[in-house]
């Protein structure tokens, strides 16, 4: 077996990017992996930042799901190093949506972070990845269809109307040209994340398939090593030839089976990754164990697209939100738990009418999780938790929708219940105010004459 | 005929969105053996699937079997989308729940 690749490149032509983070600022960067892959003589270290697996309501509040002290943290690590070392850092989807606010906050945080560490100068480039209602409005009403992804309708003005906010997904096109305009760091928008690592590896002439499989298996550090354990840094090689991945925590490796298991990981199909541009075919994929901790790969292919489309990602508000949470331990009232929020509704209704507002009850200990798909609904706990959520126009009234269902589930009649003094448990005898409810408007895809017209760069300096 | 839950057989179990209207699950076997078993007793095969989720065929979007990880993958449609009134799992991580008690037919 040869000498492990964390020492001594493989060929002479090759790129290294370490990999500490799959998604910035959700949960720390554990840096102590990170500092043996800074000692591996990395070309760049990049991290996506961002995912819709954090639901709607991030992108359509323009918020981020992490915290902030978080964010500046990961940042700090990542800066620190790609200073130190002269080499590039890129960060995409910035801020988990990867809107213009969460682009110009990381880009604040960098410049601050410079500023105090009096780092020598540099340059920082960004893009923007938002596309405006009125941009959408136009090609509706032009006639051109937006695309639904997934068994979604195309895009009508109705659904238009009711979006907060749209992001488009980049591809490698605005990295490549911030590091033609010479970036040193670069923060981007809602990007594809293995577009983030595939850029530079394309821009220095490496093949297009090897380099979209090495962001694909990149890009969520150490989801693609073994034993299971997040956020620890990965350091990847490409070559002419192949791809290889690295496992950094002393306690991992990277094995055919976590490398392969990671191709798969939340993706649809394991075979097929779609970008801006086209597709990498993995179907013919080889995967070999290179050494103790590296696996090689070779055999994906690149299918470019015969159009430009663009994937887009919208989130529309629905309205305020509010949360009660209910304990029952009856055994018959949990056997008729659905008259229970039957009569609970029954009186928002007789307060509010049955339109309007929304209600939910989540029934932990029966079928909250899956719903109608949970096999074992029929048989639930001995004890049930019922997660009461009230929806409407204003706060005001989301409250009192929450407050009467959380309440009268108390005053619930059952004919036959023994305990006549309230039908419930209550956690707190109270109503709390949630993050407003959202919803994904648009999972669409959308016509580009030019795969930058999207995602306007700029780039400036930063530190002293 | 003699029985094992796939909790006991597998490596991994595991769910996970892709997209925002999806759920993709991972079910991933230790050795080609087990892998292999599995997959000839169709106790994951697309009818089963539908079984053991409630759901129709239609609702399967992609049900392929892996070589290279022995993994056995399919994903279905969301009741409604992540995050969305209703919804109670917004990473879409909990449900794989009903597929660790699937009976698999010692070979």
């Amino acid at each position: 077996m040869p000498a492990s690749i964390q020492h001594r490149r493989s060929a002479s032509n090759t790129l290294r990017i370490v990999c500490p983070n799959g998604h910035l600022g959700f949960a720390p960067i554990k840096t102590g992996s990170f500092r043996i892959g800074c000692n591996c003589e990395p070309d760049l270290i990049c991290a996506d930042s961002g995912s819709c697996d954090v639901g709607p309501v991030p992108l359509g509040a323009d918020i981020s799901s992490s915290p902030t002290q978080w964010q500046v943290d990961d940042l700090e690590t990542m800066l620190t190093a790609s200073r130190r070392l002269g080499v590039p850092m890129i960060v995409g989807s910035a801020g988990d949506t990867g809107s213009n606010s969460r682009v110009e906050l990381f880009v604040d945080m960098i410049r601050d972070l410079a500023r105090k560490q009096r780092l020598p100068k540099f340059r920082i480039g960004y893009f923007y990845s938002e596309v405006s209602k009125n941009e959408l409005h136009r090609r509706i009403v032009a006639g051109e269809e937006i695309a639904g992804l997934d068994g979604r309708p195309p895009l009508d003005l109705a659904a238009l109307d009711a979006t907060e906010r749209v992001v488009a997904m980049a591809g490698i096109h605005p990295y490549i040209k911030l590091l033609d305009d010479g970036a040193d760091v670069i923060v981007g928008g809602r990007s594809s994340d293995c577009a983030i690592f595939a850029a530079p590896a394309i821009r220095q002439g490496f093949p297009e398939a090897l380099a979209y499989f090495y962001g694909k298996v990149l890009e969520c550090a150490s989801f693609c090593a073994e034993p299971y354990g997040g956020k620890e840094s990965v350091l990847g090689e490409i070559s002419m030839d192949d791809v290889k991945v690295t496992a950094l925590l002393p306690e991992q490796r990277c094995t055919i089976a976590s490398v392969a298991g990671h191709a798969m990981y939340e993706r649809a199909n394991p075979f097929y990754e779609h970008f801006l541009g086209g597709h990498v075919d993995m179907s013919r994929c080889r995967y070999e164990q290179y050494d103790e901790r590296t696996v090689r790969v070779t055999g994906p292919s690149y299918v470019p697209a015969a159009e430009l489309r663009v994937k887009l990602e919208g989130s529309g508000k629905i309205g305020e939100r509010y949360v009660g949470i209910v304990g029952v331990r009856d055994p018959y009232t949990i056997a008729n738990i659905d008259l229970v929020t039957a009569w609970a509704r029954q009186q928002v209704i007789e307060r509010f009418g049955d339109s309007g507002y929304g209600l939910r009850f989540a029934i932990y200990g029966r079928d909250a999780v899956l719903g109608d798909r949970e096999p074992l609904r029929a048989a639930p706990a001995h004890e049930l938790g019922i997660v009461v959520q009230g929806v409407a126009p204003t706060k005001a009234m989301a409250e009192e929708v929450c407050m009467i269902a959380t309440r009268q589930m108390f005053y619930a009649r059952l004919p036959q219940v023994k305990g006549t003094a309230g039908g419930v448990a209550f956690l707190l005898d109270e109503v709390m105010p949630a993050s407003p409810a959202y919803r994904w408007t648009l999972n669409h895809t959308m016509r580009l004459d030019d795969p930058l017209e999207l995602f306007p760069t700029f780039i400036s300096e930063a530190g002293v | 005929m003699a029985s094992r839950k796939l909790c006991e057989v597998a490596k991994t179990i595991r769910s996970k969105n892709a997209g925002v209207d999806k759920v993709t699950f991972d079910v991933i076997f230790p050795d080609p053996a087990t892998y292999n078993r599995v997959r000839e007793s169709g106790v994951l095969a697309r009818e089963a699937i539908c079984r053991i989720f409630r759901i129709d065929a239609a609702q399967i979007t992609d049900h392929v079997e892996f070589d290279p990880a022995l993994a056995i993958k399919f994903t279905i449609y969301r009741r409604v989308p992540s995050g969305s009134p209703g919804d109670a799992d917004i990473f879409g991580s909990q449900q794989y729940g009903p597929l660790l008690d699937v009976e698999v037919p010692d070979g």
